[in-house]
């Protein structure tokens, strides 16, 4: 039985935002595949009554005081923007064509 | 100048912290006979992704002139150290290991450089990692792999393989890690060096670029429990920048180290890590251990953990998850890569050509399964299903840890295996960190240190020591034990067999 196919790889690659290859596509949804029904164990426990962690250690929201404080360096990020332009980031178009 | 002979690269951080203290060398000259070994031999060893020469040199002198001035230093002041690239340093190209990060320089300094920037500390540059940390080899690292110093034919483990090796070629005496599943502790292992995951919370996660949030922790690495304990108490403490930051005092960990007495203390053996699959040579050497820590005055007891079995396949669910979500920030809008901004693409092709070209199998192959784990009608019996795992373990350590004060088990099932041997094979990749995490899981702290050569290859054993959470000084009181005994056994650190590069 497979857990997973190699349509359903296609699709999670879109969610993801990987424009994979078809070589990569037949190579990964062979290798998800022993991945997932590996960690499909976890299933085995039954853990109806045991609530789940998300976190080790018990954590709540902290808030800091209301000051102003120094924000980065603006000319830093430009150095490290992958285009910038105007004082700001360029990025490609945001619609469609069609 | 005598207590300085022989070899400055080969001597302890905390002998060179006090020579350099007294004046017996500068700052200046073990820096540079630093530099001069990376020189001569990271060529082979590959354990740096960017040496910072200039900036490390100009450090040092400011720590000698410091001295010359009568400015009071730190234990550390003028101790050379090599960074995992996982930590943003200003200025200086941090890429963890990826090709979507290749020449970023970080408009900030991380909360554990800013501490190594004020312990007067001379950090010589960054250590070369698998891929945003997804390995246990070093070889999914897009710049190329770390080799061995014991055998460069060999992995070094990983994520943390470069900050290891670095170690071991004695082209530093300390360095960071970042321990999600075993960073840390399973390079230790396998290259003979000691490394310390600290409780969860205990080291600041501000500018360590994120794997998997809740499981990420910076921290020490040396060749010995000692200067692993100076350097452990150099970096951790409450930073108000990181909300999982603990906001309690950090436990004596130095004062625990010279103590080194395991004296009246009761020690878990662990079960369920142990026995089939692990390596004839490592069982037999982590057996020796065991009978020096009774020898010693320890109780040692059997302790069964029995959802430690499900502790990998939760492991390999929880990380990618949060991982999936964590990698998203590289969509090469803001830093980094950017491919096919043609002016024909829109932005969503630019993100996901980007990702295509910038991240290796490794990081796709995760991605994707957090991303299966993660999407709805799988959600419940993935995700969800290993968050209650996640319950059951810390459950298994906290029944353990009302019978004994620490567990221990191997740190490694095997010894340093081939480079190549398992790149492509994830599973097999993957059951190298079988007695590590665990403690990542439930938020714990542990130590690896080594404990002698396996019998049939000579290469390194770890032995692994699991304390429960804010117990981080535990750890350095039996290892400091152990390694005392075993070095009066050897007459020398392990590291010192190590072959000559």
């Amino acid at each position: 039985m497979t857990a997973i196919t190699r349509a359903e790889v296609e699709h999670l690659a879109r969610l993801a935002r990987l424009q994979l290859s078809a070589d990569e596509l037949d190579h990964y949804a062979g290798q998800l595949d022993v991945i997932l029904q590996s960690v499909a164990r976890v299933a085995e426990v039954t853990a109806d009554d045991i609530p789940p962690t998300s976190h080790p250690i018990p954590v709540e929201n902290v808030y800091r005081d209301d000051v102003a404080r120094p924000g980065l360096d603006r000319a830093e990020i430009a150095a490290g923007a992958p285009a910038w332009e105007d004082d700001r980031f360029r990025v490609p178009r945001i619609l469609d064509e069609e | 100048m005598a207590a300085m002979e022989g070899d400055l690269v080969r001597q302890e951080a905390a002998v060179l912290a006090r020579a350099i203290a007294e004046g017996e060398v500068s700052a200046e000259e073990v820096t540079r006979a630093h530099l001069d070994r990376i020189d001569a031999v990271d060529e082979r060893v590959h354990a740096f992704l960017q040496i910072t020469g200039d900036a490390a040199l100009e450090a040092a002198r400011a720590v000698d002139r410091k001295r010359s001035e009568g400015i009071p230093l730190g234990p550390l002041a003028g101790v050379p150290i090599a960074v995992k690239d996982v930590l943003t340093m200003r200025g200086v190209p941090t890429t963890c290991g990826s090709r979507v990060l290749e020449g970023w320089r970080p408009p900030y300094d991380s909360a554990v450089v800013e501490r190594l920037r004020a312990a007067d500390m001379i950090m010589l540059g960054k250590t070369n990692m698998d891929e945003f940390a997804m390995g246990s080899s070093t070889e999914h690292s897009a710049y190329g792999p770390t080799h061995n110093p014991w055998d460069l034919d060999r992995i070094p483990g990983g994520s943390g393989g470069g900050s290891a090796a670095a170690l071991a070629a004695f082209e530093a005496p300390l360095a960071i890690g970042s321990d999600t599943g075993g960073s840390i502790r399973q390079p230790a292992a396998v290259t003979g060096t000691v490394g310390v995951k600290p409780t969860y919370g205990g080291v600041s996660r501000y500018g360590l670029i994120a794997l998997a949030s809740s499981l990420d922790q910076a921290g020490p690495c040396a060749r010995t429990v000692m200067d692993t304990a100076l350097l452990h108490a150099a970096i951790a403490g409450h930073d108000a920048r990181d909300s999982t930051s603990i906001d309690a005092p950090v436990q004596d960990v130095v004062a625990a180290a010279k103590r080194g007495d395991v004296r009246g203390m009761r020690i878990g053996l662990v079960k369920e890590l142990g026995g089939d699959g692990y390596q004839a040579g490592v069982s037999q050497r982590f057996n020796e251990a065991v009978e020096i820590l009774t020898s010693l005055g320890a109780e040692v007891i059997e302790v069964s953990c029995p959802n430690f079995e499900y502790a990998l396949a939760a492991y390999y669910l929880i990380l990618p998850s949060e991982a999936s979500s964590n990698l998203a920030r590289f969509d090469g809008m803001r830093y980094g890569l950017r491919v096919g901004d043609d002016g024909q693409h829109s932005v969503e092709e630019v993100m996901a050509l980007t990702r295509e070209a910038g991240f290796g199998a490794e990081v796709k192959r995760r991605i994707m399964i957090g991303t299966y784990a993660l999407s709805s009608g799988y959600y419940d019996a993935y995700y969800g299903q290993a968050q209650k795992v996640r319950t059951l373990i810390t459950r298994d350590f906290n029944a353990a840890f009302e019978k004994v004060d620490v567990l221990i088990s191997p740190t490694a099932p095997t010894t340093a295996f081939k480079i190549g041997d398992k790149v492509d094979d994830p599973i097999a990749m993957y059951l190298n960190d079988i007695a590590t995490i665990p403690v990542n899981l439930a938020g714990n702290t542990a130590m690896s240190l080594p404990v002698g050569l396996a019998p049939e290859d000579g290469l390194p054993v770890g032995l692994q020591i699991m304390a429960p959470p804010m117990a981080d000084d535990r750890l350095y009181l039996v290892g400091s034990a152990l390694e005392e005994a075993l070095v009066d056994r050897w007459g020398h650190l392990l590291i010192e067999e190590a072959p000559e590069l």
